[in-house]
């Protein structure tokens, strides 16, 4: 094992022996050689988060036709950093009668619950936090305590908007996770195991050319849980003034930011993985640093593409996106499952996978066109006007027949 | 005492305070915020015993849909801080002791089971693989009739709340 | 092994903002003073509790969510164990699918799905 190899556990077993040089316990080397790669990913994932509100900015100011920051530093490339100064001296300013466990926890389960997904994304082929076996579920589990976190700040606010703003906001997450949940059986199926790394390394051919409408429907809901345009009815200026958190102030507002800002690139990092083949890329395997790099360009075509669409598409009301996710998505999820665990059985004995691949767009082009058709119909009744309009012109109104008898 | 059971020891400790202050605080709100750190707290226990799937499920099913389906029934009444007063009655040290008593006795009774000191094994590698799991799901000798009625069950669950909350609607 | 990593990830992910929060608090300023710490109702005073008008549609969605979800964890192990099924398998949890999409379908004509 050399550096290039495999460098976390290069790095590990050297600062172990260093550790045990310094007359440390081997046991509790080891403890604080894990606390210390934890804290190191911690503090790189809510770092990198400065470099991606400044990428964020910059696009969105191009697909505005103006500039963007560029006052501070080449290209604005410090403006993060200035304005994560700024409000870090901010003050605090705490609504009366807010309480004050669930105000405080907040923020912090926010940002903590995306952060964890990092633990379990593997980044190469020998830099992984933890192969956990269930890290699909975990995923998802890690989404839940953020939906936690935005309902103790709709309701320790102690404010009706916030209070309202939370229910939405979670009635719309919750909403979007089954689609999500259920797309996430697909590469789940395909490669028989629910670690991320099994996953990555089972994708000889990317699962989104495998089964391209469950990745469409997992990249859509993602954009939804995240809360980023067109799903962004939550934290719109115009709707319930900032949603869920109008009472707060200073760093504790800055870290829901943070926390969507990171969400945004983790559902970005997600996909990628997911459906993308992750790290896989030539000679990704020997030189762990090369599927790093791969993974982080997939990454940012998938961050690009999410930025794009929302600097574009307009906003959805709530009613919109329900109807978006229980009659559409959540239907079509689960037939895609049924259609996509079907073929790919029947294809499995062939063996070839140029006819897998071949049947299974095949399945999903057929399903599409049949979306689309549904889709056609149903713009068709609402379009559909509601009384026929007539075709006879009246000369003189008829009698009318109710009037009474005027005696 | 080893690590482990420390460990063990604590986390237990935690998930029985929260559950005690889940029905004995005197707002509803903090009890629904109790439930949450005791569902955790089972959770952690889940992986302890080395079963990661439940641990997740436990978080996804428990405190991911019906924790938040139990706060927003809280939230959606009107006496969400109302402080009702202590909720412990006069004669609780009745139960109490009943219950201290009922637990000495289970110890009592399990500990004539020869295998009450010894130390759990460790899982076999194949007993985590989800995949047998899975079969074992479909599997005609196995668990394909509670799988199968698991979803009739679902669906039960489905119009039975649909037709309860609807009629409060109309 | 993993799994204390994991835990210690957790512990780990929620003392970081946890920490930057309390740097803050104890960078800026602190003047607390009636008229800021007010609720914010549009600029006015606040008119009664903070309470929500019961509306039954956030439940309904929560009990949805709710069945979905405890099927699609079920239908894991199954898509886990995946590649070792015969069509046998996969035909069951086809049946499995089916049952629960006639619930949604259900739930859609009933008119639950609105949101009103």
């Amino acid at each position: 094992m050399t550096f290039w190899n495999d460098p976390i556990n290069f790095i590990g077993q050297w600062l172990q022996g260093l550790l045990i040089q310094w007359g440390v316990a081997p046991g509790v080397a080891q403890v604080i050689v894990l606390v210390l790669g934890a804290a190191i990913l911690g503090v790189v994932g809510l770092v990198w988060v400065i470099f991606l509100i400044w990428y964020e900015r910059k696009i969105i100011g191009r697909l505005q036709d103006r500039l963007g920051p560029n006052r501070v530093g080449p290209f604005g490339v410090f403006q993060a950093i200035a304005d994560m100064l700024k409000i870090f001296t901010k003050e605090y300013i705490t609504p009366d009668g807010a309480d004050k466990v669930p105000y405080n926890l907040a923020p912090v389960l926010a940002v903590g619950g995306v952060l964890m997904m990092w633990g379990v994304v593997p980044f190469a082929s020998r830099i992984i936090g933890a192969d956990i076996g269930v890290a699909v579920l975990f995923v998802v589990a890690a989404g839940a305590i953020g939906e936690l976190g935005i309902l103790f700040a709709g309701w320790g606010s102690n404010n009706k908007y916030a209070l309202l703003g939370a229910f939405r906001s979670v009635a719309q997450l919750i909403s979007y996770e089954i689609p999500m949940v259920i797309t996430l059986l697909i590469p789940v199926m395909f490669s028989g195991s629910l670690s991320l790394q099994t996953i990555v390394q089972q994708q000889t051919i990317w699962y989104a050319l495998l089964a391209p409408i469950p990745a469409l429907i997992f990249l859509i809901t993602q954009i939804a849980e995240v809360g980023r345009a067109p799903f962004d009815l939550i934290e719109a200026e115009s709707e319930i003034v900032a949603g869920f958190n109008i009472e707060y102030s200073g760093l504790k507002f800055g870290m829901f930011f943070v926390g969507e800002f990171l969400h945004a690139f983790t559902a970005a990092l997600l996909f990628a993985v997911l459906f993308l083949g992750g790290w896989r890329g030539p000679f990704a395997e020997q030189i762990p640093f090369l599927g790093f790099i791969y993974l982080w360009i997939k990454t940012f075509l998938i961050y690009f593409l999410t930025v794009l669409i929302r600097g574009t598409v307009p906003r959805y009301r709530i009613d919109q996106m329900m109807d978006i996710n229980w009659k559409l998505l959540t239907p079509l999820s689960l037939v895609m499952v049924l259609v996509t665990a079907v073929v790919f059985n029947l294809v499995k004995p062939v063996g070839s996978p140029w006819v897998t691949l071949a049947a299974l767009l095949a399945a999903n082009a057929v399903m599409g066109v049949i979306t689309m058709q549904f889709l056609r119909g149903a713009a068709r009744s609402r379009r559909r006007p509601m009384v026929a309009p007539s075709t006879i012109v009246v000369a003189r109104p008829e009698p009318q027949n109710t009037q009474s008898n005027p005696e | 005492m080893t690590l482990s059971q420390v460990f063990f020891l604590a986390v237990a400790a935690i998930t029985l305070f929260a559950a005690v202050m889940v029905v004995s605080t005197r707002r509803i709100m903090h009890a629904a915020l109790w439930l949450v750190l005791s569902l955790f707290g089972v959770a952690v226990l889940f992986a302890l015993l080395q079963s990661g799937f439940f641990a997740v499920v436990q978080v996804v099913v428990y405190i991911g849909a019906i924790a938040i389906l139990i706060i927003f029934a809280v939230m959606l009444t009107r006496q969400v801080m109302l402080d009702v007063g202590p909720q412990l009655n006069r004669g609780w040290w009745i139960p109490a002791v009943l219950v201290a008593g009922l637990y000495a006795a289970l110890v009592g009774v399990l500990s004539t089971w020869s295998q009450f000191q010894a130390q759990a094994g460790p899982l076999a590698p194949e007993a985590n693989d989800l995949s047998r799991f899975g079969q074992a799901l479909v599997d005609l000798n196995a668990y394909v009739i509670p799988f199968e009625i698991a979803s009739v069950l679902l669906l039960g669950a489905l119009i039975g709340s649909i037709f309860v909350a609807s009629e409060r609607k109309g | 092994m993993d799994w204390i990593y994991i835990g210690v990830f957790m512990v780990v992910a929620t003392a970081l903002p946890a920490a930057a929060i309390t740097i803050a608090g104890l960078l800026a300023p602190k003047k607390p003073n009636k008229i800021k710490n007010s609720t914010y109702e549009c600029g006015i005073e606040t008119v009664g509790e903070s309470w929500v008008q019961f509306k039954a549609q956030y439940y309904i969605f929560g009990l949805i969510f709710l069945i979905f979800d405890v099927e699609t964890v079920l239908l894991f192990p199954w898509a886990a164990a995946y590649n070792q099924l015969t069509l046998f398998g996969i035909i069951e949890a086809v049946i499995f699918i089916l049952i629960l999409l006639a619930g949604l379908f259900y739930a859609w004509r009933k008119g639950e799905l609105e949101w009103i």
